[in-house]
């Protein structure tokens, strides 16, 4: 495009010009069908996060439609660039600038159609890929937006603390562990708190990623399709111990989850007695337990600072 | 500006660079507190032995750098000293028995599943030889002072508060608690941090800030060695 409104300055007088733009875009066209398939079948099926959730293959599928989209652009820029080095390189003794180019109404309306073209087909797509797998695993808040449709998911409490997740099985009687195991196959709500500071619950490979507030509770939505292993992190720096707030969860066969549910609710019997009831924030006011144990202990203040003003805050 | 000057001041500014430099790498990256270390001297297939210490703050000559700081101590097993530190080193695949004295008073804990006893040899730990498996922190008087836990293999156990608080750490005469329990190293290498879950950094946001956060106080490393 800029090529045929920029001939080569350098061309012998008399000499036919050849149609570089032509050339570009032919050659730009060859390598672009072959790249996109490759990436589309080869590559686009190993792309983090992969398939192990809904969330996940719908985060896959957008990553490899970004890169599909993304390759013929990288691949024009790098085209022409190469092209000119070979065909426009300045002569030995050829002191001329080049032709202006302002004013060529052809590459100005080329250049904002295609980029709008590109920008708001992201945009409209981006948008439609949010809503179809229920928030696309990143916390809606308290009040979800989008919601999954049919069925009653199963509910995961996330509860982040320095340094470490705990999980609480509200249909399972509450119980709470330091295990995080989900059948293949369902829905899975997480409401995801923090008993602190802020904390983020990042289940890599099911592609979930909820800020963990405290007296907040962040809502996100999955639905396991593989049995497996994944990986959670937390990724909101949270201070000494951050980088070793991590652990291993799993995606177990319908069967094998309700026998570890039903197995664990039992074994932890005796520590869920003693749990506070179920609710989606503890902070130190709106469970009983913990506000009177702080203020018998003389901790008054504790649902803000958890220690009261008596003990004068530290920098 | 003469040339001497020039050098002069390039040869300052050279020094202060280096000189900074150095002394980070020295205060920051190479300092901290010394290495326990019980497998000095271990033979294959014993246990190993360790008594630490919680003390609600410390004396200064013990603690120069925070003495208001809730801390734990490791006494060393050669000299039986006991040291302001909370990083040791255990051989792999070996029993270890451990032994925490409270000096500290009662926290509420925050959570109530840090009352829970798991990752202990049979499950169990002993508060003054009786033996417990939860805990609960929430009803007075409150029997949990802090926690010893190390996440990645599983292990946590809240510690006995103690029937009074001693301010002078290290402490030997004053009344404690005692908490034993015991558990296996991992059968490989590796460092392994330690921590305390109950947020008992007073005067910290949360109480999670200063001791909590500072290597040293309420939490550490245990290194296990191959």
């Amino acid at each position: 495009m800029t090529a045929e409104s920029a001939p080569a300055p350098a061309a012998p007088a008399g000499a036919a010009e050849p149609r570089h733009g032509l050339r570009i875009f032919l050659i730009w066209l060859v390598l672009s069908a072959i790249v996109d398939p490759i990436i589309w079948f080869v590559w686009g099926p190993h792309l983090p996060p992969g398939a192990m959730s809904d969330t996940a293959a719908s985060q896959q599928v957008d990553i490899t439609v970004m890169a599909v989209m993304s390759a013929p652009v990288i691949l024009f820029v790098l085209i022409y660039f190469i092209y000119a080095l070979i065909t426009w390189r300045q002569k030995p003794g050829d002191e001329e600038d080049g032709p202006p180019i302002h004013g060529n109404a052809r590459i100005s309306a080329t250049w904002i159609i295609g980029t709008a073209v590109i920008v708001l087909g992201l945009f409209v797509y981006g948008t439609v890929e949010l809503i179809v797998p229920a928030g696309a695993g990143a916390g809606e808040g308290n009040t979800p937006i989008w919601r999954p449709s049919g069925g009653t998911p199963l509910q995961v409490q996330v509860i982040a603390q320095q340094w470490r997740f705990t999980y609480r099985y509200p249909q399972f009687g509450g119980f709470e562990t330091t295990d995080l195991v989900l059948p293949v196959g369902r829905e899975v709500q997480f409401n995801v708190t923090s008993l602190d500071v802020i904390h983020s619950f990042w289940a890599i490979q099911l592609a979930v990623k909820a800020d963990a507030n405290p007296q907040l509770n962040n809502v996100a939505y999955t639905k396991t399709l593989h049995t497996g292993s994944f990986t959670v992190r937390c990724s909101e720096l949270c201070g000494l111990w951050h980088g070793a707030m991590f652990d291993t969860g799993r995606v177990l066969s319908v069967a094998g989850f309700q026998a570890w549910a039903t197995r664990t609710e039992a074994q932890l019997a005796a520590l869920t007695r003693q749990l506070p009831p179920y609710a989606l924030t503890y902070d130190a006011n709106s469970v009983k337990q913990l506000g009177k144990a702080f203020h018998q202990a003389g901790l008054f203040g504790a649902g803000g600072n958890y220690y009261g003003s008596q003990y004068p805050v530290s920098p | 500006m003469s040339l001497p000057v020039r050098v002069a001041t390039l040869l300052v500014a050279f020094v202060a660079v280096v000189g900074g430099a150095v002394f980070v790498v020295v205060h920051y990256l190479l300092g901290g507190p010394p290495v326990e270390d019980f497998t000095v001297g271990h033979v294959a297939g014993q246990p190993v032995n360790i008594v630490m210490q919680t003390d609600a703050s410390s004396s200064p000559t013990a603690v120069p750098d925070h003495p208001t700081w809730v801390s734990y101590f490791i006494k060393n097993p050669q000299t039986g000293a006991w040291v302001h530190t909370t990083l040791f080193k255990v051989p792999a695949n070996t029993r270890v028995n451990m032994t925490i004295l409270g000096y500290d008073g009662s926290t509420p804990i925050r959570n109530q599943v840090w009352g829970h006893v798991t990752g202990t040899i049979g499950g169990v730990a002993y508060y003054g030889g009786k033996p417990v498996t939860t805990v609960n922190g929430w009803n007075g008087p409150y029997l949990i002072q802090h926690t010893f836990a190390i996440p990645s293999i599983g292990l946590n156990v809240p510690v006995e508060a103690g029937p009074g608080t001693c301010l002078n750490g290290p402490c030997t005469s004053n009344a404690h608690s005692t908490t034993t329990f015991s558990f296996m190293t991992p059968s490989h290498s590796g460092v392994f941090r330690w921590q305390c879950f109950i947020p008992c950094g007073l005067s910290f946001l949360y109480g999670n800030g200063g001791p909590m956060s500072t290597i040293g106080y309420m939490g550490g490393n245990m290194e296990v060695v191959g």
